[in-house]
């Protein structure tokens, strides 16, 4: 079957799919879209967390056909997802999510040098994990940022245990999870300090 | 595998007559597990996920009417009042991933003896409207669950809503899990203090082959509260009464030994959870504090 | 695709003003690869992708020990967009592989061994094609009896598992189903139990633990002109692979070139080989890329598991806490195929009394041949079943004694100095005692802190969490300790080497470095290190990590905490042969027109040639010009023993590492559930070259001691020898809301004989926070509990 659906603000058509495919299979294998990870493929990892008309959801467990005429956010997007939140005023005033016309004006952009990732602008959660250490092997985190960019566009100013609620249906295996609420708790710190400042 | 995708409720009832084995997909989070581990290959599958009315809710006076796919998440914030014991058991579902996907009608389609829901179900009270092309028809949630992962659907039929008693009193839900989060029941237990009716229900999760209510024990506890005019001065339950309560509630049990715990496990915890949410319901009925959604 | 080449950024470019480079040995460097990896490009294996690639697909033995009578692949080669349908008759060489034994078929043939064996093969055009004609495949089988414990391995009439055994342990082993045994004695075990005016004994069990690492076993296999093949695969050691994958293609290793593919965590479970062989060999069939991806259900029977272990002891010591003696005896369950079980059984044995000061030992460790999964390598390899028991065993006679658990262990703890149970002399520090006073020393997190405002329990604080089955009741509070010891490096004699080679040259009147390694980055970090040491070293700004591949000779193995020590220190040594080569030219360029040349002592700092005084004499990109150096050179660590096969004894290890745990715990005491409130650690480190890896290493490896102590275990059916959890609904790993804080406080107290001063640190915290959880649970309520992991029935009496 042909599905077509919005990803990362850009329209996309995927053909010849599967009715058993997940929205999953149809990002990394027929939209080139890897980011978002494979890890169990029932829901018990988090690791295919991807936004579905702003909504956290595990793509896995998403039927392809599901997401026809919907719009897909992924971590490929996340980084011009940001800005464009950031544009229109964040979400301190509680009007949270992304419209589907913002959702428009928008689309990814490649890295300038996909070799070193040089130069790539990224969200205030993706350079809070590269900072506080919060990445090892790397493969949750994908899903852990999506998850943690809404909560922290719903909570600004999230208490541990709301980081830890928020974040529990992401499984990490490498870091005892100690820096990544570093991270989640580093974003939140800087979002207020440019809330402050604006 | 096909893949149908009605626009409407009609469409959908129309799609599941004429073709009665499709495997209705709504939150997907039971099916699409079973699609990627190979376990299922269902000729159809039938998206429900643009039927606009089974995302849809109504408080009305006695009841709320919960369309089969409103997510949990939706429960867990927006119904904590009206159903207290079905929102903690909400807030226990999986992840907040699936919570935002899963809904009662998957539950209960379902009819895994560990689905979150159902103890919830059993002690507010509720039917369950399923729908063919035939007609409409209310199931009890007692007589809904007729065996393991079996239910009284028709192969024509799908679930469209359920009807909740809106609580009347304290409610409460516990399951076990040998994890903090993410986790599916070893057991689980759910009760619902009715003052209206002067009754209690409880509900009982993946210590029998189906959900089931611990109906010795809610009868016990009706005669005892009555006959200590417990109803009425609102004093603190024997430990004797609650002692007992509990022990029928285990006694209800009727598990087995899996990799996630040992039958005698199970009837033990369920005897914990039954004699703790009596003294959390009633601590609240008494009104010492607790608010209606609980502690959670 | 696979092009993980980065340039590290570090601060400013280098200019003639500044004298050191940031970003050098000691900075908490930010990784090169964190861009990548948080944007979602960084490539994993299993995000490979090749025009017109096929899908491989495993099918695996339904049963643990069986006859295969028949395989029929007819129905499945006649389905539309099947390639090959391929068993052990279709493979091209060598049937078996292994990386001590060669004992594990490609393809079974014959028998299959253990659930969840490879029997046959499928490539197709799509994952789901491959998948149906996998389940068109009948396989007949006749079943045989299954060997699953020591009891049904070694009676009298048990079945062999491997007859016919040909390797380096036959010829000693008292059965065949042992893989191997360590025995070690030292002194008079049974004369110094008649010292002893407290004796305490205990059995344990240790369940068998998954490294579940999140990204499943997959790769791509692309055929090439040559007749070879290109292989895109994330493991631990290219070169061990390689060595394996080779003969059973039936080609020389120069055809079979590796290149390393992002690794989603490895912790052991990618030191064995998993998809490699078979997508190549299907890649060859078919003349087409193979790309062949696990799910998790596969990944359960795909890689090697920790060794589940029965362990006896006994502990002797005098009223006043001196230990006089331990006996034990370890079993360790290697599974269908040996994998490393023989090297965990000298791990278990040469380390099985911990960090402790005992002049009389009688040990014995043994590694069986069972029908249960195969066993191999883990974080902490064969230490950590260890630690479990004899920790357990400390806290025992303690109790016994009267004495403080932390007393009893300071008493007793090894320092520099102290002669191991092999005889071997730990001759770098031992801060045993220090790493105890420094978790007990710290303040206790404050009790009660489920309790919130006015608003009653928060039950995300709480044993049960969200599941809301506590606000309070029948909590209790528990706190315990352990303390571990681990071995570093490959030991017992083996030729452990790694591989460096450095280039240095100017590009854009800039000099930059590139360091090339087979280094495994499996996320603990080494690319990060590598920078760092290559710009300490060299003092350049720019350094490029090459990816690593088999270009360039071995790096050994992500394992054991050798990295950093090993290809750390073979970059280290690299670059200190480049330093010189650069010297040498400039000696020769620039050698008569300052005399400071002539001095010995000139240094690389900030791009520049420095005397030890600070006097720059000329830039380095002065110096080199168009010229560039490049060296690539082994490095080997201080050579190992074998340890005796009757005594033990043998100057068998590297190095040695310690951590040390204190648990707070909170016990649901009647429902039996239980949350971690703190898990404090205290680690030497040697040389905290990139601190904030440190902790993150730290954090992580304790975690996953945390997660055997309560809840990870591969449960297999004793009667069949299947496994009944293969999932990640029912094989369980710790969320972030298991999971405390776990404040780190590090030593750094160098080892004279390594690259800086550097001491592994992966493996150590693995080891204690496993006991000190369970020590905390046995504090809390007060049971004796000697298996992990603590189940719910275990602290209720509902087993």
């Amino acid at each position: 079957m042909r599905v077509n659906f919005t990803v990362n603000g850009r329209p996309q058509e995927a053909d010849d799919v599967w009715e058993g495919e997940s929205l999953l299979y149809v990002l990394r294998e027929r939209l080139g879209l890897p980011g978002s990870k494979n890890a169990c493929e029932q829901g018990e990892c988090g690791s295919c967390t991807v936004r579905l008309d702003g909504v956290p959801v595990c793509s896995c467990l998403v039927a392809a056909g599901q997401v026809e005429g919907r719009e897909v956010v992924t971590v490929e997007g996340l980084a011009e997802y940001a800005k464009e939140r950031e544009a229109h005023g964040g979400c301190a005033s509680g009007a949270c999510g992304t419209s589907v016309d913002a959702a428009k004006r928008w689309e990814a952009k490649p890295a300038q040098d996909s070799q070193t990732g040089e130069g790539v602008e990224l969200s205030p959660i993706q350079q809070a994990f590269i900072d506080a250490g919060a990445v090892q092997c790397g493969f949750c985190t994908p899903g852990l940022l999506v998850a943690a960019d809404e909560m922290l566009e719903r909570n600004p100013s999230p208490t541990d245990a709301d980081i830890r609620e928020a974040l529990s249906g992401n499984l990490c295996r490498c870091t005892g999870y100690e820096k990544i609420l570093d991270a989640v708790r580093l974003a939140a710190a800087r979002q207020e300090r440019q809330g402050e400042a604006v | 595998m096909d893949f149908l995708r009605p626009a409407s409720w009609e469409e959908a009832l129309a799609a599941k007559a004429e073709h009665p084995t499709a495997v209705p997909i709504a939150g997907g989070t039971d099916v699409m597990v079973e699609i990627n581990f190979d376990h299922r290959r269902p000729e159809y599958l039938l998206d429900l996920n643009r039927v606009e009315l089974l995302r849809e809710w109504e408080v009305g006076e006695e009841n709320v009417r919960l369309g089969a796919s409103v997510p949990y998440t939706q429960i867990m914030e927006n119904l904590r009042a009206e159903l207290p014991g079905l929102a903690l058991a909400s807030h226990t579902v999986a992840s907040p991933q699936i919570r935002n996907r899963g809904g009662v009608g998957g539950n209960l389609g379902t009819a895994s003896p560990a689905g979150d829901a159902h103890p919830a179900l059993l002690a507010a009270g509720a039917e369950v409207e399923v729908e063919s092309v035939r007609g409409s028809r209310f199931i009890p949630i007692d007589e809904f669950y007729t065996g393991v992962k079996r239910n009284a659907l028709q192969p024509d039929e799908l679930i469209k809503t359920v009807h909740v008693k809106k609580a009347d009193g304290p409610q409460q839900y516990s399951k076990v899990g040998t994890r903090n989060a993410m986790v599916i029941a070893v057991c689980a237990f759910g009760l619902a203090l009715h003052p209206e009716t002067r009754t209690v229900r409880t509900g009982i999760g993946s210590a029998a082959p189906t959900p089931i209510r611990a109906k010795e024990a809610e009868a016990f506890l009706n005669a005892a509260l009555e006959e200590g005019g417990f109803w009425d001065n609102g004093k603190i339950i024997t430990p004797s009464i609650a002692k007992q309560f509990a022990d029928l509630c285990s006694a209800a049990a009727n598990p087995i030994d899996d990799v996630r715990g040992t039958a005698k496990y199970r009837r033990h915890a369920v005897g914990i959870m039954a004699r703790r949410q009596l003294g959390w319901t009633w601590e609240q009925y008494r009104g010492a504090g607790r608010t209606l959604e609980g502690a959670a | 695709m696979a092009q993980n080449t980065r340039t590290v950024p570090v601060g400013t470019p280098t200019d003639v003003t500044q004298n050191h480079v940031k970003g050098g040995i000691g900075e908490s460097t930010l990784r090169p690869d964190g861009t990548l990896k948080v944007t979602g490009e960084f490539a994993y294996s299993s995000d490979m992708w090749h025009e017109d690639m096929l899908w491989g697909q495993i099918l695996r033995s339904t049963v643990a020990h069986a006859e295969i009578v028949s395989i029929d692949t007819s129905e499945a080669l006649t389905m539309d967009g099947v390639y090959a349908v391929l068993t052990h008759e279709d493979l091209p060489a060598a049937k078996n592989y292994g990386m001590e034994f060669q004992d594990t078929p490609v393809l079974a043939y014959g028998k299959v061994r253990h659930h969840g064996e490879p029997v046959a093969l499928v490539a197709a055009d799509h994952p789901e094609t491959a998948r149906r004609a996998a389940a068109k495949i009948k396989i007949e089988y006749r079943e045989l009896p299954v060997v699953t414990d020591e009891a049904s391995a070694l009676a009298p009439d048990a079945i062999l598992v491997h007859e016919n055994r040909d390797d380096h342990h036959s010829g000693h082993v008292p059965h065949p189903n042992i893989v191997h045994r360590q025995p070690i004695i030292r002194g008079d075990a049974a004369a110094a139990a008649e010292r002893a005016d407290v004796i305490v004994t205990g059995e344990y069990t240790f369940g068998m633990q998954d490294q579940a690492f999140l990204g499943p076993e997959s790769g791509l296999a692309v055929p090439a002109e040559d007749g070879g093949v290109d292989l895109y695969v994330a493991t631990q050691w290219l070169h061990s692979d390689l060595k394996q994958i080779a003969p059973c293609l039936g080609l020389p290793e120069e055809k079979v070139r590796m290149t390393m593919a992002g690794v989603g965590g490895a912790f052991g479970g990618r030191e064995d080989i998993s998809m490699q062989i078979l997508a190549s060999i299907l890649a060859l069939r078919t003349g087409k890329p193979v790309k062949m991806v696990y799910n998790r259900y596969e990944s359960f029977f795909g890689h090697v598991h920790r060794h589940p272990a029965k362990l006896w002891y006994e502990h002797g010591a005098t009223k006043d806490g001196k230990l006089t003696h331990v006996k034990c005896r370890i079993v360790l369950d290697g599974g269908a195929y040996a994998s490393s079980t023989a090297s965990v059984v000298g791990n278990a044995s040469s380390l099985s009394i911990g960090p402790y000061v005992v002049e009389d030992v009688e040990i014995e460790a043994i590694g069986l041949y069972t029908n249960n999964p195969p066993c191999g390598a883990m974080r902490g390899f064969g230490a950590v079943q260890a630690c479990f028991a004899y920790e357990a065993q400390m806290d025992k006679l303690a109790a016994k004694l009267g004495m403080d658990p932390v007393e009893l262990r300071q008493l007793n703890a090894m320092e520099q100095g102290t002669i191991m149970p092999t005889g071997q002399v730990v001759d770098s520090p031992a801060p045993v005692a220090e790493l105890l006073r420094r978790v007990k020393a710290r303040p206790m997190p404050p009790e009660r802190q489920w309790e919130t405002a006015g608003e009653g329990a928060d039950v995300r604080a709480l044993p049960g969490g969200l599941s809301n089955t506590s606000h309070g009741e029948g909590v209790v509070r528990g706190v315990g300790y352990a303390v571990g010891i681990k071995n570093v490096g490959f030991s017992e004699g083996f030729d452990d080497y790694s591989t460096a080679k450095i280039r240095i040259e100017v590009i854009n009147g800039e000099a930059v470095a590139t360091v090339h390694t087979a280094m495994a980055e499996v996320g603990q970090g080494g690319v990060t290190i590598h920078a760092q040491i290559a710009r300490t070293e060299l003092g350049v700004q720019q350094v490029t990590i090459h990816p690593a591949d088999t270009q360039v000779g071995s790096a050994g193995s992500t394992s054991a905490g050798r990295q950093t020590y090993m290809t750390g220190g073979a970059i280290k040594n690299s670059c200190e042969i480049v330093r010189e080569k650069v010297l040498e030219i400039g000696r020769r360029k620039f050698g008569s027109y300052h005399p400071a040349w002539a001095n010995a002592e000139l240094l690389l700092e900030g791009g520049k040639v420095v005397t030890d005084g600070g006097e720059a004499l000329a830039t380095i990109a002065d110096v080199l010009e168009d010229q560039a150096v490049e060296v690539e050179e082994e490095w080997r660590h201080r050579p190992t023993q074998a340890f005796d096969l009757v005594t033990g004894q043998g100057d068998g290890h590297v190095q040695y590492a310690f951590a040390a745990h204190r648990a707070v715990v909170e016990v649901d005491t009647e429902l039996g559930l239980v949350k971690v409130i703190e898990l404090a650690c205290a680690q030497d480190v040697g040389k905290a070259v990139n601190p904030l890896s440190v902790v993150g290493q730290i954090q992580g490896g304790t975690t996953q001691g945390l997660g055997v102590a309560v809840m990870e275990e591969i449960i297999v059916d004793p009667k069949t020898a299947k496994v009944r959890n293969p999932s990640f609904t029912d094989y369980l790993i710790p969320t972030i809301l298991d999971t405390p804080t776990i404040p780190v406080d590090y030593l750094e107290l160098a080892d004279p004989n390594a690259p800086y001063g550097v001491r592994g640190i992966g493996e150590a915290p693995t080891l204690s926070s496993t006991p000190a959880v369970l020590a905390a649970i046995r504090a809390a309520t007060g049971l004796e509990l000697n298996k992990t992991p603590v189940r719910p029935e275990a602290l209720t009496g509902t087993l």
